[in-house]
């Protein structure tokens, strides 16, 4: 494949996951780190050294170890079975992903009461509302490097797609699934953080269900209609969702679309 | 209570340190204290400082703009003060090790990735004589086990030998050493790595243009780390130096004793630099009560001295003349060899000897240091899991992310602890554990779901 595949299924991917990156959370350092790491520490100042990706990397590994051990321990030939493991592994995984976004929760409310116990002005430097999103990004970058990262070296060398009867559209829609799923952990990050904090347990649940959705739907493929069609569906519910939840309104957006002041418009991911 | 080293101007300190992360205690004068306590916190205070100290410094890519308060001074509280200073500062500090240790595994994966030289088997360094090419687990798990042995006591005995050294002030001994050293890595070692990257993409250079380019990048090289320059151009060079040992480690170790070699080294490093009798903490002890910065050469700074003039306490501090400095202006910053030790450092430049008043300070941009053996071990790691040969990624970023955690967390302990702390252990147990973890457990699961386009 060609170096036009490559690039182009990087920008795909991850473009968008970059961007909110580069704008919104480089440059403030602890945002950097709430993204990336996930440390265990609950308490003092550093509570804030809590990584998303790292969360979800733990999470990825207990549901691995839980597949691994099932597969090792049945038959290897049944294709029924090991077809049916497969699917018990991704829905394990999935709800994993989610207890362990709830174990995160718990940690960075931690860390905020930390920090506005040592600041001088009593607030925190940085809203829960913040560290949702900055969650949701680090939860969806995590997981879009983990789908798309081999796929991604696999194009850069020889080969091509789909020559054995399978889709030609293996690189595109695979870069599109991405994408949409780390929009979809974003704006689920915000979601979740809200149901937890006003304790709406059917936002909790709703997050569930749509990621259950989400990953459900993947097993259309190479049916691709079946799975990226819902897929964007529920990702733009989600993000009116999310927008709604963050304080946004119809007469935000028409204020910001019309590039016209404003006072006090919250804005989405401040 | 943030502890403070005053650091001397440009002594020789040769030593080699071992890996380790620390925050040094230093005997502080009253007054200088109190004007440096009441000058963190017009630091902390001081929004636009924040912004020129992180334009300038090199690596920091996060700018805290919108964390801007009004300037105050407070005389009362100042531990609370301090406090949150360690609270803003951490993180900053945290980014501002991340960005270099990024670079340099980013460096080291690119290569092993691209470059097939550095994962032939070639041979082995005469510090593991024993080979992994035997038929029997057993027999091989013995041979790197002993391969270990050999390698850290040499570690060990290089060491014991440098706070000798140091302790006795055999400066001079030390700084041809190092050198010594640092000539054969930036000569020698850098004309092999741009052979084989010329190889690789079979790109034809002549030798006047070869000898060109080595020697200019040498000798600026030599120049910087062993005398004056840019504090950039300092960390560029430490960083492209440690890429390089990473890479000599990485050809010649064999397989299972590099790993065994990854965790024996951060068993050592915690015992080093913890234990009372450890050859790093006497190092620190002995540099501290000298009053002399330890090993500037040998450890990646970040640290800047900022010259501020400030009209009025109470008003926002005016930024009149800002000049980057290294902050250790030392004449001797020396490169560090196979078997280089690291520390972290919490520290502060100088302030100068001039009375301190309300209306002027000096004021200091604290910076972290971190051992240069730390960037060797970390990306050592990193690179040993780009080169496996199921050729996965995602076990790359997996120790990747769990490296960075490691070293977030060991500096969130050095803001607790305030004294020097191995900067190995936690990184490298995590990079180990989820090495291996990610490489048997997950690659199945992530190939079989890749297999069949589902995601997770």
């Amino acid at each position: 494949m060609t170096l036009a595949v490559f690039f182009g299924c990087t920008f795909i991917a991850f473009g968008p996951a970059f961007s909110l990156f580069l704008f919104t959370i480089a440059r403030d350092p602890l945002r950097i780190i709430i993204l990336i790491a996930g440390s265990v520490w609950g308490w003092g100042p550093w509570a804030t050294s809590g990584h998303r990706a790292f969360f979800w990397l733990v999470s990825l590994l207990l549901s691995s170890l839980i597949w691994f051990i099932a597969v090792k321990a049945s038959d290897p030939h049944d294709e029924p079975l090991q077809k049916g493991l497969l699917i018990f592994g991704v829905m394990f995984s999935v709800l994993l992903q989610e207890a362990f976004r709830f174990l995160y929760y718990k940690l960075l409310r931690k860390a905020i009461e930390g920090l506005v116990a040592l600041s001088e002005d009593g607030c925190s430097p940085i809203s829960i509302q913040q560290m949702a999103y900055v969650a949701g990004v680090g939860f969806g970058l995590m997981s879009g490097a983990f789908s798309m990262i081999n796929l991604l070296a696999d194009a850069l060398g020889p080969g091509t797609v789909g020559i054995h009867g399978d889709s030609q559209l293996y690189f595109l829609t695979s870069a599109f699934m991405t994408m949409v799923l780390i929009f979809l952990h974003t704006f689920w990050g915000i979601l979740f953080f809200h149901g937890c904090e006003n304790r709406r347990w059917w936002e909790i649940v709703a997050v569930v269900v749509m990621h259950l959705a989400v990953s459900g739907s993947t097993f259309c493929n190479p049916l691709y209609v079946g799975s990226l069609v819902p897929s964007y569906v529920l990702m733009a519910i989600a993000a009116v969702w999310a927008y709604m939840l963050s304080g946004g309104s119809v007469q935000n957006l028409r204020r910001f679309l019309l590039c016209a002041q404003s006072e006090a418009s919250p804005q989405p991911a401040s | 209570m943030i502890t403070f080293m005053n650091n001397s101007d440009s002594e020789d300190e040769p030593c080699n340190e071992r890996t380790s992360l620390m925050s040094a205690e230093s005997p502080p004068v009253p007054s200088y204290q109190d004007g440096l306590q009441a000058s963190e916190t017009r630091e902390a205070q001081t929004h636009r400082k924040r912004q020129t100290g992180s334009s300038r410094s090199p690596n920091n890519v996060a700018d805290e703009d919108a964390s801007d308060s009004d300037v105050r001074v407070r005389e009362s509280a100042l531990e609370n003060e301090e406090e949150e200073l360690t609270l803003k500062y951490g993180a900053k500090h945290v980014i501002m090790l991340f960005v270099p240790v990024t670079l340099c595994m980013i460096v080291v994966v690119a290569t092993i990735k691209s470059v097939r030289f550095y994962t032939e088997k070639n041979g082995q360094l005469i510090y593991t004589p024993f080979s992994e090419d035997t038929p029997s687990v057993g027999q091989r798990l013995l041979n790197s086990v002993l391969n270990t042995i050999i390698m850290i006591s040499v570690i060990v005995v290089m060491t014991v030998f440098l706070v000798v050294l140091y302790k006795y002030r055999c400066y001079k001994f030390i700084h041809g050493w190092l050198i010594l050293s640092s000539f054969m890595l930036l000569f020698l070692f850098t004309y092999i790595y741009l052979g084989e990257v010329l190889k690789t993409y079979n790109v034809a250079m002549d030798y006047p243009t070869v000898i060109l380019i080595i020697w200019n990048f040498g000798a600026v090289g030599m120049i910087r780390i062993h005398w004056k320059g840019p504090l950039q151009l300092q960390q560029a060079y430490l960083i492209m130096i440690s890429a390089l040992m990473v890479l000599v480690f990485i050809k010649y170790l064999p397989e299972w004793s590099a790993w065994v070699i990854l965790g024996a080294i951060s068993i050592y490093d915690l015992i080093a630099v913890l234990c009372p009798k450890g050859p790093l903490r006497m190092l620190v002890e002995t540099a501290q009560e000298r009053n002399q910065p330890i090993f500037p050469a040998l450890i990646y700074s970040s640290a800047m001295i900022w010259t501020v003039g400030m009209a009025k306490p109470d008003t926002a501090a005016k930024g009149q003349s800002q000049q980057a400095w290294d902050a250790e202006d030392e004449r001797e910053n020396h490169s560090s060899t196979s078997h280089s030790d690291s520390q972290i450092l919490d520290t502060r430049s100088p302030a100068p000897s001039h009375p301190i008043t309300l209306e002027e300070m000096e004021e200091e941009e604290r910076g972290v240091k971190l051992g240069l053996g730390d960037f060797i071990f970390y990306s050592v790691l990193v690179g040993k899991a780009a080169a496996t040969p199921s050729g996965d990624w995602n076990t790359t970023l997996a120790c990747f992310v769990a490296i960075l955690i490691g070293l977030c967390l060991t500096l969130l302990l050095l803001a607790v602890f305030k004294k020097a702390l191995p900067a190995l252990p936690i990184s490298i147990t995590f990079g180990l554990i989820f090495y291996f973890s990610t490489d048997n457990l997950v690659r199945p699961f992530m190939d079989t779901l890749a297999s069949h386009q589902l995601y997770i």
